[in-house]
């Protein structure tokens, strides 16, 4: 099967997937779908595709909302803060610590990643107004969780809807008790996707940590020449220590890791640091360029995912300090370097030449595809939930030939491609994850690493092969047919 | 240049908000020479009619709809121009014009539009005009829910005028409205700049209007008389200042204008008890209808 081949079984099966569609829904789909090549110039984006547009009413999206972008990634990590699922209970409640941010600390004593705090908004406070319901949750929070550093106020729908002012209320308790207070007017309703509640979240770091300058440190920090901070890895099943450990060990100091086990204090910290480097780009681009421009500071985006992204990332960062961290920064390498033959050794000749496709969030649709091909594996199609056109040009530098690109694809698209295009293996979120598995597929589910990881650095690469190997060589795979349909068995 | 100034007009439904505030802005504009910047904030986008010499200018949240969000809304395609003597190229004072728009009546909520729309303008950098002196927000009746309190929100209009009359209702309604201020005033800094009476020729108007303001706490900026021009300019889409700018009635627009300019009277409102805009009332020679003996009777008694 040579890679025409696949071109061509690529174009056919977009064509196929359009014809299921109403004329409308068709015209505006095929602008979402297209086939990737990294050679073709004329291509503006990977696959040509547009991106962060309102999904088609009917199809069933894999996105999520404002509030699960500010809640659920940005600022939800944050763990010796408080933070309010502002409206109703559901929305705290079924995001409650299901991305798996790990953080060290005492729960509900100094941090508080995995609790939900709610408003509960009843039917009297839709009429009412919540704003003396949610400075009573402020004072009681305060009460109760003496340790907190400080406290957001995430928006739910109704808050939006019903126009309670939550700065105002924010504004006049924090003045009143001189506690930092964040209010987030993330209403799910805004917006496209979640992509825009990171934006409003990083917003509101601005406005609310390093404009307000937060003091938070007590005392002046020393800095050193060779401050970096760890922004866009939400530390899922520990991706942020298994990277900073590298960065250590090349001669780093790593002030704050945004925002997997973060505190208000290294956030704020965060403004000294020599140079930002940035893994989400999609969820944090917004407030390094900020830093960018208001403290001078670059950033500079990286790859942890796999053994040679991983290295050529290392190199990248050390380029911008001086010649004893690029010294070090080859030792580092060196040292982890029989590691990676011995988990390619073991595993490569187990996955060698299998097809994976994807559909994930943020960084990863582009990220992992070189984990992958470090495992000798290839990866033929991909697509973001919530990405803009920058991810998806970054993406077109990532792949390694032609790539089925589907944009905010939806529950019968992704299904149609992986049945005409037969992967050996699915890595998408976990919505997907059982229709897939039914259909007798490998899956992983790359949003939370499927109860796994961590994936990053090195240390993360091995456990990420020895799940890929898990996944897609499991016995159980030659008992999902029924014997009576199992070819040459009477 | 000096600061920019955000005021928002208030005032019950019908009381002739979206005719006095785009009268008196074109004089602010025409004899003062001021920068504009309208944002109508009802949905019925009747605030700029005056001014763009249109039936209702395309809305925010309609152009959003059909663009799908408000993401994808560029700030030229929903803030236009004022036509006439209040386009750009003029030399008095400009007049820029957007409106929020809004559902239909009966669904949707008209008051997330409004936040929707002015967060839109702030956003895209509405309000960094060059040479802009004012912002003026013209608001649907009573301050009905959160999103009809937007404009008075803290960075958003800090003086409001509360277009009344001498009847009852409209007082009620401006009493309310003061509430609304005095919920805001002391997180935001919004202020109550002023009554403005709109008059209907009612029993003591004048007086109950001035007694109004006075226990409010503010003062009643001005007198507008009532005068059938207003009308007739109307039916040509234009405001009085521009169809006839020595008429009596525009010189009234101009004397507000003028007020409005110099005003520094801004408090935050004192708004009264139920029983006391009832005495209030009362007290002024309504004394036969109002007497305790004769209340739910009808006149021929």
């Amino acid at each position: 099967m040579g890679p025409e081949s696949l071109e061509a079984r690529q174009k056919a099966a977009i064509e196929e997937v359009l014809k299921a569609y109403p004329e409308k829904a068709a015209k505006n789909r095929a602008k979402h779908l297209g086939v990737g090549g990294p050679e073709d110039e004329s291509q503006k984006t990977c696959g040509n595709v547009r991106s962060n547009k309102k999904t088609v009413p009917g199809v069933m999206s894999q996105r999520g909302c404002a509030y699960a972008g500010s809640k659920g990634v940005v600022w939800g990590p944050v763990k010796d803060m408080v933070h309010i699922s502002h409206g109703p209970v559901g929305c705290g409640q079924y995001s409650r610590a299901g991305r798996r941010n790990y953080y060290i600390g005492t729960t509900g004593v100094d941090t508080f990643v995995t609790m939900n705090f709610t408003s509960d908004f009843q039917e009297k406070d839709i009429v009412f107004g919540g704003d003396k319901k949610l400075e009573k949750c402020l004072h009681e929070i305060d009460e109760l969780f003496p340790l907190n550093n400080g406290i957001t106020v995430q928006s739910e729908c109704p808050i939006g809807l019903i126009g309670d002012d939550i700065n105002a209320t924010s504004k006049m308790y924090a003045k009143k008790t001189g506690n930092v207070i964040v209010p987030v007017n993330c209403e799910g309703f805004r917006g496209v996707s979640q992509s825009l509640g990171h934006h409003i979240a990083n917003d509101t770091v601005r406005d609310y940590v390093f404009d307000a300058q937060v003091n938070t440190l007590g005392e002046e920090i020393a800095v050193t020449d060779y401050d970096v901070a760890i922004i866009g890895d939400y530390n899922i099943g520990g991706d942020a220590w298994s990277s900073r450990i590298l960065l250590e060990e090349m001669g780093l100091r790593v002030v704050a890791q945004w925002s997997g086990d973060a505190t208000l204090k290294e956030m704020v910290a965060t403004t000294k640091v020599k140079l930002n480097l940035l893994h989400c780009y999609r969820s944090m681009n917004y407030i390094s360029r900020h830093m960018e421009k208001e403290y001078g500071i670059p950033w500079v985006e990286y790859n942890f995912f796999g053994p040679s992204q991983t290295v050529k990332s290392l190199r990248k960062i050390a380029a911008f300090f001086d010649e004893t961290i690029q010294a070090k920064c080859e030792e580092v390498i060196a040292k982890y370097q029989p590691m990676v033959d011995a988990v390619t050794n073991k595993f490569r000749p187990r996955l060698e030449g299998k097809q994976v496709m994807l559909f994930v969030g943020g960084l990863r649709p582009r990220h992992v595809i070189g984990a992958y091909e470090d495992l000798g594996m290839e990866v033929i199609g991909t697509g973001y939930e919530f990405a803009h056109d920058d991810d998806y040009k970054r993406t077109k530098d990532e792949i390694f030939r032609s790539t089925v690109i589907y944009d905010d694809v939806n529950e019968y698209e992704l299904e149609a491609f992986v049945k005409k295009l037969q992967p050996d293996l699915v890595a998408s979120g976990i919505k997907e994850k059982y229709v897939f598995q039914k259909m007798g597929l490998p899956y992983r589910q790359m949003h939370s690493w499927d109860y796994s990881g961590p994936y990053h650095g090195y240390d993360g690469f091995a456990i990420f092969a020895a799940d890929m190997d898990l996944a897609i060589n499991s016995p159980v795979w030659a008992h999902t047919k029924a014997p009576w349909d199992k070819e040459g068995e009477a | 240049m000096a600061a920019l100034r955000q005021i928002a007009f208030y005032g019950k439904g019908g009381i002739g908000k979206s005719t006095t505030s785009q009268n008196t802005l074109a004089s602010m504009a025409y004899y003062f020479d001021k920068n504009i910047m309208i944002v109508g904030c009802d949905p019925k986008a009747d605030s700029t009619r005056l001014i763009l010499h249109e039936k209702a200018q395309n809305t925010i949240l309609q152009l959003a709809a059909e663009m799908g969000t408000v993401e994808d809304l560029e700030l030229e395609d929903a803030l236009k121009p004022g036509a006439g003597i209040f386009a750009p190229e003029n030399p008095h004072g400009w007049i820029q014009c957007t409106e929020s728009g809004g559902p239909e009546p009966g669904v949707g909520c008209a008051g997330r539009g409004v936040i929707t729309a002015i967060n839109f303008l702030e956003e895209e950098g509405a309000y960094e005009a060059e040479g802009l002196d004012f912002v003026s927000y013209d608001v649907l009746g009573d301050v009905v829910c959160g999103g009809f309190a937007m404009p008075i929100r803290e960075g958003k209009a800090q003086e409001i005028y509360i277009v009344m009359s001498g009847e009852m209702m409209a007082m009620y309604a401006a009493n309310n409205i003061s509430k609304g201020i005095l919920k805001y005033a002391n997180t935001g800094g919004v202020r109550l700049a002023g009554l403005i009476c709109n008059a209907r020729m009612t029993d003591f108007e004048y007086d109950l209007a001035k007694a109004l303001a006075t226990d409010l706490g503010t003062h009643m900026i001005h007198f507008v008389p009532r005068n059938n021009i207003v009308q007739r300019a109307e039916i040509r889409r234009m405001t009085v200042v521009e169809y006839s700018p020595k008429a009596d009635q525009a010189i009234e627009y101009k004397e507000l204008a003028r007020k409005i300019i110099a005003n520094d009277f801004k408090i935050i409102p004192t708004p009264l008890e139920m029983d006391d805009l009832e005495d209030l009332i009362m007290k002024f020679g309504l004394d036969l209808e109002a007497d305790e003996d004769n209340i739910g009777k009808a006149e021929a008694e």
